[in-house]
């Protein structure tokens, strides 16, 4: 069974339909993607999926269960983390604390172990630290982790991300456009990253992404939509060489004028 | 000046100096009751009665970023509770206190339940509005003693010793400030904390993170109350009197005004916000009704220079 299947998957605002009877499926340990032109509502398919926007119709099943018109902490909560697309870190904080926002989730010490310092929440704390070094050390950036985050370079903030979402120990993890305002030497890390994610810790990505050599190279499956209706599914060969998918990005060819 | 600030900031930020600047402050004021009049240790006693009542604030205002403008009505909370149980009920004060603080986290938790999913300008009108509401409440009830509030609270006593001189106070009040320093820090310092400070900074990145934001805000509005309430508590036995004129919106105001002055979620910016709070209108007593207009200019020329606080921000 997939560990993501979405069926009929609707969300409109105001009588505008973002998303039309959407259907598709990511397989556990796989990576997918989702890609579409400028507008087809890509962004808004994770924004349902992550509990952001509430579907107008339609079903979910995450790792089995339900998870729509779930709030987003609690999709998050039963693995599902997100990165965003323009980068949303907590900007003045260190990178390790960014990270720890991630395994917030993961913990559960509340104020009374704050104030006494009981040893369950010391050692609690002891392991919060240890993995959000973990994850740092994943991405490569364990040296910086006592700087402000938003004094790193631009893709250095992004790999922060990832630490962040790979500190909610996730079981899939949704990239909204990795590669956006990266530089050739960092899009190629990132895909090295991705597949590294993927193999060495067994997290099943789906992303979303407009570098179509980034697509073709890294995906097992793709799903194409265009104005929130899927056009077509396949892995790179069939889609570079569906019609539908010419058509939607590069236009009809008009034959008729003639 | 920037250049002093830095040196500062940076011979404070060594651990050893520190502390040792900390146990020199607390040696000053244990020992200040043998030196000072007792003038100076009233205006000292409600120094550290502003402390708590700032760093209580704090956690709602500087911590979780939540805007509030009715934090009197806390603090009235648990005075009232306090007033009320010993003066008609006979209860102990000592006892009081657990019920003054259980009191409290229901306000907050009244006020925070349902307006938590506000955003900044609403929640403050809401917040205000609350304020006022808990003021005309105990001026109309007759068990709050309406508009002239509760005379005649009973000075609590610990092991057959009566707390009745100001020197009592102070230490009493001193202790109060002193714990609530440590809960600030421990608190801050804390995985509820880190929290805190997610949501303060980007509300949707939290959520996306796992972190329930109304519960987060709810844990901040809760604890924050219970320092005003604890507050009220021992401020209605220094008084022996409470009228509900003592939880005016000002008093919101100016404990507000002691956070944002010496800086936001900073514990000693804002302990150095409540000592500008009670001594600037002391010092310039002599100005007599003019002293208010010297304060409001030396505010705004602190938060046009420092807009951030008084004191310096973390840098990295």
């Amino acid at each position: 069974m997939a560990l993501l299947e979405v069926n009929n998957l609707a969300l409109s605002f105001a009588g505008l339909h973002v998303i039309k009877e959407l259907e598709f499926s990511v397989e556990e340990g796989s990576i997918a993607s989702l890609i579409g032109p400028n507008g087809a509502g890509k962004t808004s398919v994770f924004n349902c999926l992550t509990g952001f926007y509430r579907p107008t119709a339609g079903t979910i099943i995450f790792n089995g269960k339900s998870i729509i018109h779930k709030k987003p902490y609690k999709i998050t909560r039963q693995g599902m983390a997100r990165t965003f697309q323009n980068l949303r870190l907590f900007k003045s904080m260190t990178v390790l604390e960014n990270v720890m926002s991630g395994m917030h989730c993961r913990s559960s010490a509340g104020p009374i172990g704050a104030i006494l310092r009981t040893g369950a929440q010391q050692k609690e704390e002891a392991e919060i630290n240890e993995f959000c070094e973990r994850c740092l050390d994943f991405v490569g950036l364990l040296a910086v982790k006592d700087r402000i985050a938003s004094n790193l370079a631009y893709g250095d903030q992004r790999r922060v991300e990832w630490a962040r979402a790979l500190a909610t120990q996730p079981k899939l993890l949704l990239l909204d456009e990795p590669a956006a305002g990266l530089n050739h030497v960092e899009k190629q890390q990132l895909i090295g990253l991705i597949k590294r994610i993927r193999d060495q810790l067994g997290i099943t990505i789906f992303l979303i992404e407009h570098d179509m050599g980034l697509v073709m190279k890294v995906s097992e499956k793709i799903t194409v939509i265009d104005y929130g209706e899927k056009i077509a599914q396949g892995n790179a060969d069939e889609i570079q060489n569906n019609s539908k998918v010419i058509e939607a990005y590069l236009g009809k060819e008009e034959d008729e004028i003639v | 000046m920037a250049n002093f600030s830095t040196i500062l900031s940076e011979w404070i930020s060594s651990q050893k100096n520190r502390m040792s600047i900390l146990l020199t402050l607390a040696g000053i004021a244990m020992f200040l009751p043998l030196v000072s009049s007792n003038y100076g240790l009233e205006v000292m006693t409600n120094v550290w009665f502003y402390v708590m009542l700032c760093l209580g604030l704090n956690i709602v205002v500087g911590y979780a970023g939540l805007l509030d403008l009715g934090y009197a009505a806390f603090f009235a909370v648990g005075a009232y509770t306090t007033g009320i149980l010993t003066s008609q009920f006979g209860v102990n004060f000592w006892l009081t206190i657990p019920i003054a603080v259980g009191c409290s986290a229901c306000a907050g938790f009244i006020i925070g339940g349902p307006t938590l999913r506000l955003r900044s300008d609403y929640l403050a009108i809401v917040t205000l509005g609350f304020g006022e509401i808990v003021r005309l409440i105990a001026r109309n009830l007759e068990i709050t003693g309406g508009a002239s509030g509760l005379i005649g609270i009973e000075r609590p006593s610990i092991f057959g010793f009566q707390l009745n001189q100001i020197v009592h106070f102070y230490y009493v009040f001193l202790i109060l400030a002193i714990l609530a320093c440590f809960v600030s820090y421990r608190l801050q310092h804390s995985r509820l904390g880190r929290a805190w400070q997610y949501v303060r900074e980007d509300e949707d990145a939290a959520e996306a993170m796992g972190i329930n934001r109304v519960a987060v805000k709810l844990y901040a509005y809760v604890i924050g109350a219970i320092f005003g309430g604890v507050a009220g508590c021992f401020f209605a036995v220094k008084m022996t009197a409470i009228s509900p004129e003592t939880f005016m919106f000002q008093q919101s105001v100016l404990i507000l005004l002691g956070v944002v002055l010496g800086g936001m979620g900073k514990i000693p910016g804002v302990v150095i916000g409540a000592f500008a709070l009670v001594l600037f209108p002391e010092v310039f007593r002599d100005l007599g009704s003019m002293r208010m207009l010297v304060f409001a200019i030396v505010m705004l020329i602190i938060m046009l220079y420092r807009p951030e606080g008084i004191w310096p921000a973390k840098k990295s």
